[in-house]
């Protein structure tokens, strides 16, 4: 595997405000490096450091082997970055913008027509490559963004939050596009769509106040939220009630709540305990009492959840680097 | 050097495709021409020379320079791109260099404008053109100076007003040190070495000179130092900025 991006113990202090807090992780070539955490964790700050805007208060950060304070220019020209919000001169044309980054960038006649051609085409700038960017809608002006973080092919890809404005289908073709791209590069993303985590994420990390309280795959992160393995079913209200008896009364099943009332179906969850396995069980006590259910699933765990659980109420546990359920257990019964 | 020239490259593009840049042409030209006919009675007094017309250059600079420089810096810091452009695999001593040199060339650019009063000057009488080429390039360099000072306050501030206000002052300052109230004040309590030394550091002693048409190096020196030093300046508050 090819560590392409290193950090060790950052730490960065705006005067009293501790922005990011002794954080260490790296990313290897091939992966997808997701970056959750609530507004102001950290996010941002990391990403402006890693990519040699901001220096560190302290900490080490390595990018493709060297150290990015000894050799700030050299990693910038292996690393694509988009800056949060997207900054870019408004004066210009996506074209003469592009065109621009090429030449800072030094890239070859063939590289820079390849490269141009490639990203104006994957994020669909064809209609507005003329158009002054002040002038182009948020999404446009996203997209933008993202094409001149990739033109030169860059080993590391740092982008923050790449799919905010952009509409359903662009958000779908960024998605495929990172994965096209995952394979020969290292890419961070930092995102508030928890679900992009799971369509494109090789691994998440959430911070939280400065600080990682979890890292790991998005399926492991999945397991630790209450509704992993939980068996949800929907059911006409009448029969709610009954369902509701059968339900609790099954060993494995630890306990049970009515979600929501939709389009005239009630909807329960029966959880389980410590993520065990309930579907078999709930199967066979609804036939055996003929209770007929119009829908009936196991909830892989809901990341919602779990980032809700890692980020609410106040700092993170002081042993740090937790991997137990935290928050699974104290939350789980008041049905 | 050919990060420079595509930073300078893009910033000039940038000032031809906003209207500040013909504004400000159009009041630069208005006003140098309106003082050295209005004010400096060019044309009554029958002398075939530009001394009126360069004899305003200090203070039309000292108001108009600010209004290109405050933007440098303090719009790039505003709107971000400050951000984009320093995650660029270019130095910040490159980025300083190149935005400094595309504000010289447009003022440059400006200067080169009033051509109209060399015709006309060459039109009406005999006068010594190499004085006129010696003023112009010494008006250049003055310009150069009163640039890079307001380039450098520019890095400090988001506010472009505060950076305009600034700039203007420090430029007062650098203009006036040569003037007899500020001398005067000096020599009250200052020694004599001093006093000389505050006077050597004025626009207005050391542009004096070259508007005459006298090439004297320790002028040109001068204006290229106040660049070389408010340039480093301007790239250590960058960096300081950026950072912190
Ligand atoms: N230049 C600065 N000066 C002072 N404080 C700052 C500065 N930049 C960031 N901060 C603070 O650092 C903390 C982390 O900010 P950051 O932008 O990294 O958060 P984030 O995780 O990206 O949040 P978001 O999800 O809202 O983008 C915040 O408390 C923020 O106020
Ligand atoms: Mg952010």
């Amino acid at each position: 595997m090819d560590r392409l991006l290193e950090i060790n113990g950052l730490t960065k202090k705006f005067g009293p405000i501790t922005a990011v807090d002794n954080i260490s992780f790296s990313v290897d070539r091939g992966e997808v490096l997701g970056f959750l955490g609530p507004n102001g964790a950290g996010k941002s700050t990391t990403m402006k450091m890693a990519t040699g805007y901001l220096s560190p208060t302290s900490g080490n950060i390595t990018v493709c082997g060297s150290d990015v304070r000894r050799n700030p220019i050299e990693i910038k020209r292996r690393i694509g970055y988009l800056p949060e919000g997207a900054p870019l001169y408004g004066d210009m044309t996506p074209h003469s913008l592009l065109n621009f980054v090429s030449d800072v960038r030094k890239l070859s006649r063939e590289d820079r027509r390849r490269g141009i051609e490639q990203a104006v085409e994957s994020l669909h700038l064809e209609r507005v490559l003329h158009q002054p960017i002040e002038t182009l809608s948020k999404g446009y002006k996203r997209r933008v963004g993202l094409a001149q973080a990739i033109i030169h092919d860059p080993d590391v890809l740092v982008l923050d939050e790449p799919t905010d404005g952009l509409d359903p289908n662009q958000k779908h073709e960024v998605r495929e596009l990172l994965d096209r791209m995952s394979s020969t590069k290292a890419i961070i993303i930092s995102t508030h769509i928890l679900e992009e985590v799971d369509a494109v994420c090789s691994r998440a990390i959430i911070i939280s106040q400065g600080r990682i309280v979890a890292d790991q795959m998005p399926s492991q992160l999945e397991e630790r939220s209450r509704f992993h393995n939980a068996v949800g079913i929907r059911i006409t209200p009448d029969n709610a009630e009954k369902c509701m008896s059968i339900l609790h009364d099954i060993s494995e099943v630890r306990s049970v709540e009515q979600v929501i009332q939709s389009s005239g179906l009630s909807e329960l969850v029966a959880f389980p305990h410590n993520g065990g396995d309930i579907i078999g069980p709930v199967r066979s006590a609804l036939d055996q009492n003929g209770l007929m259910v119009d829908e009936m699933f196991v909830e892989k765990g809901r990341l919602e959840d779990v980032f809700r659980n890692l980020t609410i109420g106040g700092a993170p546990n002081e042993s740090g680097d937790d991997t137990g359920g935290v928050g699974v257990q104290e939350v789980a019964n008041h049905a | 050097m050919r990060n420079t020239w595509i930073i300078c490259r893009r910033e000039l593009s940038a000032y031809f495709t906003s209207p500040v840049a013909y504004v400000f042409i159009v009041i630069f030209l208005a006003l140098a021409g309106g003082l050295t006919f209005f004010f400096g009675n060019w044309l009554e007094r029958g002398q075939a020379d530009l001394q009126v017309f360069f004899i305003y250059h200090p203070y039309l600079y000292l108001f108009l320079i600010p209004a290109v420089g405050m933007r440098l810096w303090a719009e790039e810091r505003k709107s971000g791109t400050m951000e984009f452009l320093m995650t660029l695999p270019i130095s910040t001593g490159q980025a300083v260099i190149g935005k400094f040199v595309a504000a010289w060339i447009f003022a440059g650019i400006a200067l080169l404008l009033t051509f109209p009063i060399w015709v006309t000057v060459n039109f009406l009488g005999n006068p010594d053109n190499g004085v006129i080429v010696t003023a112009y390039v010494g008006s250049w360099l003055m310009a150069g100076g009163f640039l890079a000072l307001s380039a450098s306050v520019s890095a400090l501030t988001k506010n472009q007003v505060v950076a305009f206000v600034l700039a203007a002052v420090l430029g007062f300052v650098f203009l006036m040190s040569g003037v007899e109230i500020v001398q005067a004040f000096f020599r009250a309590w200052a020694p004599p070495k001093f006093v000389d030394s505050v006077a050597e550091l004025s626009f207005l002693t050391n542009f004096g000179d070259l508007s005459q048409g006298v090439i004297d190096v320790r002028d040109i020196l001068f204006f290229a130092s106040v660049i070389g030093v408010a340039l480093f300046i301007n790239t250590a508050i960058v960096e300081i900025k950026k950072s912190a």
